[in-house]
């Protein structure tokens, strides 16, 4: 069952993507990206992660995409020639062929024996409290790093949407 | 609950997306589609410790997957203001036609 969910969701996100990379319109590329979005959100929620399926939900499909789909309609872009970019294609196809085979044997040598077994989750493993216990006490460094970060991106946004640029 | 999915799948499946997003970064030439990929890519690797996190019962892959989730919002909105900003400068989001950096 649970074997059957990770392939139903894993071939949806994968179909998703591919066809985002493929897809002439900028739009349906969008839609795509938030149906990727959705299936890894299942995939965070079989995983036992469910505040961020959650969350990914909601930043990633909801505001981010969002965001992206705006940019797409206010820009209004029109059909060019052809949807490939036309840099060495030869060499982007042999860089691309040595990434997935590093991929793959990265993986098939992983050694999952020397990983200790999957163990049962505690009730609040992924849980709204556990994460934000962890977010306030060990990260919090990082958490307020992560507030100073979205600052500076406002400040940024604000600065590339003036008149002049 | 029965049989849980082995790590080995997670770790495939989040490589091969990493790979599909990749291929999009180097080959598309719309501006807004390579920052999708770059989502996608980011998408990727937050799968791989969330996978990780639950292999080894500890949430330290979840904070980082939430990290990661922030930088993307912070890279939307600076991203996408390039984008716009790109656009008015030259009335296309053609990543060929933007060369000025080239060496």
């Amino acid at each position: 069952m649970q074997l059957l969910i990770f392939y139903g969701f894993g071939f949806l996100a994968l179909f998703a993507a591919i066809s985002m990379i493929m897809s002439r319109q900028p739009v349906t590329s969008a839609l795509l990206m938030i149906l990727n979005m959705f299936c890894l959100a299942g995939l965070y929620a079989q995983l036992g992660a469910h505040l961020l399926a959650a969350l990914q939900i909601m930043v990633y499909a909801g505001a981010i995409m969002v965001l992206v789909l705006f940019v797409i309609m206010f820009l209004n872009l029109r059909e060019k020639a052809g949807i490939v970019s036309k840099h060495g294609v030869m060499t982007q196809a042999v860089g691309i062929a040595a990434f997935g085979f590093l991929i793959t044997a990265l993986v098939s040598k992983l050694d999952m024996g020397k990983l200790p077994a999957a163990k049962a989750p505690g009730a609040d493993f992924g849980s709204v409290a556990a994460i934000g216990r962890a977010l306030f006490t060990d990260y919090l460094l990082p958490f307020e790093i992560t507030s100073v970060l979205l600052l500076a991106a406002i400040v940024g946004a604000v600065v590339l949407a003036k008149r002049k640029v | 609950m029965d049989m849980p999915v082995p790590l080995n799948h997670y770790l495939i499946l989040s490589g091969v997306l990493f790979s599909v997003g990749v291929v999009g970064v180097l080959s598309r030439r719309n501006a807004i589609i390579v920052y999708m990929c770059i989502e996608l890519m980011l998408n990727a690797v937050n799968l791989t410790l969330i996978a990780f996190s639950r292999q080894l019962g500890d949430l330290n892959g979840q904070l980082f997957t939430f990290m990661v989730m922030a930088v993307a919002a912070a890279e939307a909105a600076v991203g996408l203001g390039i984008i716009i900003a790109l656009f008015r400068n030259r009335q296309s989001v053609d990543v060929d036609e933007v060369n000025l950096l080239k060496g």
